[in-house]
């Protein structure tokens, strides 16, 4: 396995350190830190003087009176010589307080995380480090410590390592229920190796990251506490620097300026490096989506014929490389008052592009490059988000795929259909209250009063997708979105829900724009069908004429790929004991 | 939901029993060099043994412990060794002081970062360049730093606010909010990027579930879904980080009563220890227990009203 | 055939701790009997919360069984750990539903087809060959071994699971619903591989699956689950096309045609049986 697994690692890891290298951010921090660090492990050859010997000729010296290139400070102290140690201080401060955060949180997160039955005492034990108030306990064990700051630091390290053992622990917990774990065990892989060899992996970038801040928060303490006076006063701190440099502010304020840039210096690069190495390690960041609608061209021509009518509608989304991509090609459909239409693709084919852009719901970073989309021959594409408002809901309603995420969890059922009705109807409270208890009935739920008032999670998703469908249909929309919205079902749930679309349909007369992959729910309600393939439609006609002639080889080609009803596997189990000629020994 | 509650608590109060045991224990090598202290260098070994017997120093450590516990529980946290003044009431009093600076501090680390937070996941480009460039900037400098400067340039340089001291919000609250600026920007400043960072984070995930794209296309407003549906959903993450932010605000705002010459809760722990005042030092872990125990069951019930499928009661 | 089954499960109970603290376990299998022959591809159909997939899980040892008892080769793998159920591993594999979970994305196709290969003991060189040898069977380029999951479609993701599936050279694969997460054209291409498969190496499948086409395509004979119990076990054909419990005719019913004048028959015919079922004639 190390052998395999060896030079690929290395590839990763040299693709993070490129991205890492290319980022001036990253280049620039590292390198402030390491010239920082260097010239604390330089201080022998860069100063004679011990940073605690006090000279009564140089008390509040000034800069580059002989030998004391930064002065003296008020007991006399060389201030260069100080601020060297110091540093020296700071990163042994930074390795203590990191590593043992590190060490104790990985090993008990991986262990926590991944024995279901260790994780409660783990669990326990890290809370409890988590009440101690950190500083708080390291001054009330000054007398234990003798405030020296190795110690100290170590304890601090403990006080960090909750953190370190939750962002393993969520990793661990993250990596283990995937299928590929299991594949593993499956394997016949020992939990150890399945640790180093699966789960390990996962666990390093975000540990790295937060070393980063480990050092910086470490360093950070140790100044605080050496402020504060906490420990010997012959140990070199910028915390007693600064602090003496504060009581000296008005005589010589060069004193307190050099500790503090130098611990400015060092904390804010440990902060930025720690982003960028971020940035590097987890690859480009989660960009927000955003909520107002992508812009659009304002497309003119004749209004054609029909309750929705799009023509050559194109969308595309920007690649990392800065260019479009289309996903939908020249889409143009027309759907009839009152008419279903099925829209059918296989994944990727740009069906549900389509349906979003109609809705105006497509991601921020969606363009629309070309192309026009009209209802009732109203243009909607360019319409304000105010504008858009007012027709959703009441003109254009939209009925989603997976019933349980479309469901707001904080929300009881009732709360956010009554928030719909008012936004599209503008009805009073019990007046969309009575509306709402009235659909649930009529989309067919046994007890609407409780599923009013029910969560989300305590409900079915064959109930969830009944309350959606009342939530669309609320206002009596003239069109209705379906986008697969049985695909997430059962069988038996789906022909419920196809009949309540189909009745629906006929007592709102409403027209639906069915997406779906399944030509058995293309059969059971559409009227016509439009075939889309790589974001463009291939062939539109009416379900008799597809189901019957096809003309399109791709659409032929979907349709012989059903698996028809009556073919049934013919050939026998081959009787192999002995697969491929291998003796079967336990 | 009541018994959550009292079985919370009841974990708690082991919870402090155990870690002032610990507490306790750490401290005991040390009761020599306290007697000692009290004294003075000049201290005769006969008098610091006799000092301990006066002390209770003498009795064995489980009955030292046990007896501190029986009159804690009375609410009886003894008196100080060096001033001789009840520990509780010194506490109280301190106590009122810091958390009159945290809970401000607080409060505007949760106003300014819920803002960014969900400006910057809501609007996206150069807003959230800027929202998170503006949280990152307050912890690039250790909150020591950034007070001492704000104290330079406010107070000595233009002699806008008090460089020192505290004014009780009772006695003058015009006066009070003056003491508690300084201290209160260094407390933000290093509390913001953490929480705006999570509450970006949860919202930036939040924005893109479906149930907003739902919400919307019933014709709800932008407003409406992000404020009352989204930013609901994400809450509970960021009242976690806030807890934590809570305990370390707690420590950093003995650094900055330190530099303003405060006298609150952090100052009483540092001179306690300072001078191994073993009465104080275990009434400050015991309150400081105490109250971390009871934000976090505050902010779990919080996460339970707001998100009642994360419920644990 | 008068040879014990290749898989014999009997009474197979499973329970699952129910949700907070102090609620008791639910149990979601209630004794259930199934038997796959050596060779044979057996399907087990049921909807979602059936309890389908956690037999599978079962007869995998990935969650453990609460009563009842499994048996492979004759032998009893109802509990077995360590050592034995890590030589158990390279007789019984398993295919996924999800082909973007079930691949490692930081581990690439030559890795993820070796690893079960070196745990047993494979030369690096051996494993190499013998990795190119799977691609080859699964209709995967040799070149594939270097890239990352990522790269590959559901399809050809899927083909990495059966070439990992088949390269212990098992006696039993479980295929927990392989297909459903495919497109349609990709859907059948992966159902053509895995009958070849077994045609060529007589591995013998347990095939679980909530589509009735699929099953029918698929499997010689097929056990029907409904909460946890089977209610009907037959050859393929018949309980498929002709059920006779009324579970399995709910099924086949509200299973729609790809044609619209069938599937208006079959609506029908599914209303009749509703409304005979409320009625109380059935």
């Amino acid at each position: 396995m190390t052998a395999s697994t060896a030079p690929q690692d290395a590839v990763r890891r040299r693709s993070a350190a490129r991205r890492l290298l290319r980022d001036p951010q990253a280049v620039i921090t590292a390198s402030v830190l390491l010239l920082i660090v260097v010239l604390g492990l330089l201080a022998p050859v860069l100063t004679s003087h011990d940073p605690n010997h006090a000279s009564l000729d140089h008390i509040d010296a000034g800069a580059g009176t002989d030998g004391y290139p930064l002065g003296g400070d008020r007991s006399g102290r060389d201030i260069w010589a100080r601020l060297l140690h110091s540093i020296n201080t700071s990163t042994v401060s930074a390795l203590i307080g990191a590593s043992i955060a590190l060490v104790i949180g990985v090993s008990a997160g991986l262990v926590g995380g991944y024995h279901d039955r260790l994780r409660s005492l783990t669990e326990w034990v890290f809370s409890l480090v988590m009440t101690f108030p950190g500083l708080l306990l390291l001054i009330v064990l000054m007398p234990l410590t003798g405030g020296d700051f190795r110690t100290t630091m170590a304890i601090f390290g403990v006080l960090l390592s909750p953190g370190v053992y939750r962002i393993t622990r969520n990793q661990v917990l993250g990596v283990k229920n995937e299928l590929f774990v299991d594949a593993a065990r499956v394997s016949g892989l020992s939990d150890r190796r399945i640790l180093v060899r699966h789960v390990l992996p996962a666990v390093r970038g975000p540990v790295i990251i937060a070393t980063a801040f480990l050092c910086g928060s470490s360093i950070g303490v140790q100044s605080g506490l050496a402020f504060l006076g906490v420990g010997p006063a012959t140990t070199p701190s910028f915390g007693a620097m600064i602090s003496e440099g504060f009581h000296n502010l008005y005589l010589s304020p060069l004193q307190f300026v050099w500790p503090s840039l130098v611990l400015g210096a060092l904390t804010s690069c440990l902060v930025l490096f720690g982003n960028a190495l971020r940035d590097a390690l987890e690859g480009s960041r989660r960009r927000p989506a955003g909520i107002p609608a992508p812009k659009a061209p304002a497309a003119t021509g004749a209004a054609p014929a029909g309750l929705l009518a799009v023509e050559d509608l194109t969308i595309a989304y920007p690649t990392p490389s800065g260019e479009l991509k289309e996903v939908v090609s020249g889409v143009s459909l027309v759907l009839e008052p009152g008419e279903t239409l099925g829209l059918v693709g296989e994944s990727g084919s740009g069906k549900t592009q389509t349906a979003f852009a109609v809705l105006g719901v497509l991601p921020s970073e969606a363009v629309v490059v070309r192309g026009s989309i009209r209802l009732d021959g109203r243009e909607l594409l360019g319409l304000k988000e105010s504008e858009l408002r007012g027709l959703r809901g009441r003109a254009i309603a939209y009925v989603p795929q997976e019933p349980m995420s479309n469901l707001d969890p904080s929300f009881t059922v009732g709360a956010q259909l009554v928030e719909g009705v008012r936004a599209a109807s503008g009805a009073s409270r019990g007046e969309a209250r009575r509306r709402v208890l009235a659909l649930l009935e009529r989309v067919g739920i046994p007890d609407p009063e409780r599923a009013f008032r029910s969560r989300p999670h305590e409900i079915s998703g064959g109930m969830a997708q009944r309350v959606l469908i009342a939530g669309a249909v609320a206002c009596r929309p003239a069109l209705l979105i379906a986008d697969e919205p049985t695909t997430a079902l059962d069988v038996t749930v789906q022909a419920e829900i196809l009949d309540l679309l189909r009745d629906l349909r006929e007592e709102m007369d409403m027209a639906v724009l069915l997406v779906t992959h399944d030509f058995g729910v293309v059969a059971d309600v559409c009227d016509r069908v439009a075939v889309m393939r790589t974001g463009e439609i291939v062939e539109t006609g009416t379900a008799e004429k597809i189901f019957g002639g096809a003309e399109h080889d791709y659409t032929r080609m979907l349709l012989d790929s059903i698996l028809d009803e009556n073919t049934v596997r013919g050939d026998a189990p081959v009787a192999a004991d002995e697969p491929l000629g291998r003796t079967t020994t336990w | 939901m009541l018994l959550y509650v009292l079985r919370r608590l009841g974990t708690g109060l082991v919870l402090a029993v155990l870690v002032t045991l610990i507490t306790f224990l750490l401290l005991a090598p040390s009761f020599d060099g306290i007697a000692g202290n009290r004294l003075g260098p000049a201290a005769t070994p006969e008098a610091v043994r006799a000092l301990k017997a006066e002390l209770g120093f003498d009795r064995p450590l489980p009955v030292q412990y046990l007896d501190w516990l029986v009159h804690a529980a009375r609410g009886d946290l003894g008196t100080s060794l060096f001033t001789g003044e009840p520990v509780a009431h010194t506490i109280l009093q301190r106590f009122g002081v810091t958390m009159s600076i945290v809970v401000v501090a607080l409060l505007v680390t949760v106003v300014i970062s819920v803002a960014l937070g969900v400006l910057a996941a809501s609007r996206g480009g150069a807003v959230d360049r800027v929202a998170q460039g503006a949280s990152l900037a307050g912890n690039l400098f250790p909150s020591l730093l950034l007070a001492i400067v704000l104290v330079y340039v406010l107070s000595v340089r233009g002699d806008l606010l008090p460089a020192t001291g505290f004014t009780p919000l009772s006695a003058d609250p015009l006066r009070w909010a003056g003491s508690i600026t300084i201290p209160v920007i260094a407390l933000v400043a290093t509390g913001i990027a953490g929480l705006t960072a999570q509450v970006r984070g949860t919202m930036v995930d939040e924005l893109r579930k479906d149930y907003v794209r739902t919400l919307r296309t019933r014709g709800l407003s932008a407003r409406s879904v992000v404020l009352r549906h989204a930013l609901r959903n994400a809450a509970g993450p960021a009242l976690t980080v806030l807890s934590f932010e809570f305990i370390s605000m707690l420590g950093g705002a003995l650094v900055i009563e330190s530099i303003f010459a405060i006298a609150g809760f952090g100052g009483y722990a540092f001179e306690s220890s300072l001078q191994g005042d073993v009465p104080a030092i275990m009434g400050i872990t015991l309150f400081a227990v105490l109250l971390v125990v009871t934000v976090n069951l505050a902010v779990d019930l919080v996460n339970g009203w707001l998100n009642p499928k994360a419920r644990i009661f | 055939m008068v040879t014990a089954p290749l898989l014999d499960v009997n009474g197979l109970r499973v329970s699952f701790p129910g949700r907070g603290r102090r609620s008791r376990p639910v149990e979601v299998l209630h004794g259930v009997d199934l038997a796959v022959g050596a060779g044979e591809a057996h399907g087990l159909v049921g909807e979602s919360g059936s309890g389908k997939t956690t037999i599978g899980r079962a007869v995998l040892g990935l969650v453990e069984a609460g009563g009842g008892t499994i048996r492979f080769g004759g032998r009893d793998v109802t509990r077995l750990a360590g050592r034995v159920g890590r030589a158990l591993a390279r007789e019984i594999q398993v295919v996924f539903q999800d082909p973007y979970s079930s691949l490692n994305p930081s581990l690439t196709v030559g890795d993820i087809l070796s690893e079960p290969l070196v745990v047993q003991g494979a030369a690096p060189a051996a494993a190499r060959e013998r990795v190119r040898d799977l691609l080859d069977r699964v209709g995967l380029p040799a070149d594939a071994a270097e890239r990352l999951p990522r790269e590959f479609s559901g399809g050809q993701r899927q083909r990495v699971a059966i070439a990992r599936a088949l390269a212990p050279e098992p006696r039993l694969i479980v295929c927990d619903e392989p297909v459903s997460a495919l497109d349609l054209s990709t859907q059948a291409r992966v159902l053509d591989l895995l009958r070849d498969v077994q045609r060529r190496t007589g591995v013998a499948y347990l095939f679980i699956s909530h589509d009735l086409a699929v099953v029918r395509h698929m499997c010689h004979r097929v056990s029907v689950i409904h909460r946890g119990d089977i209610v009907e076990t037959g050859p393929a054909g018949p309980v498929t096309s002709a059920p006779r419990h009324p579970y399995t005719r709910r099924l086949m019913l509200a299973s729609p045609v790809a044609d619209p004048a069938a599937q208006a028959e079959r609506r029908a015919a599914r209303r009749r049986l509703a409304e005979a079922e409320r009625t109380g004639t059935v």
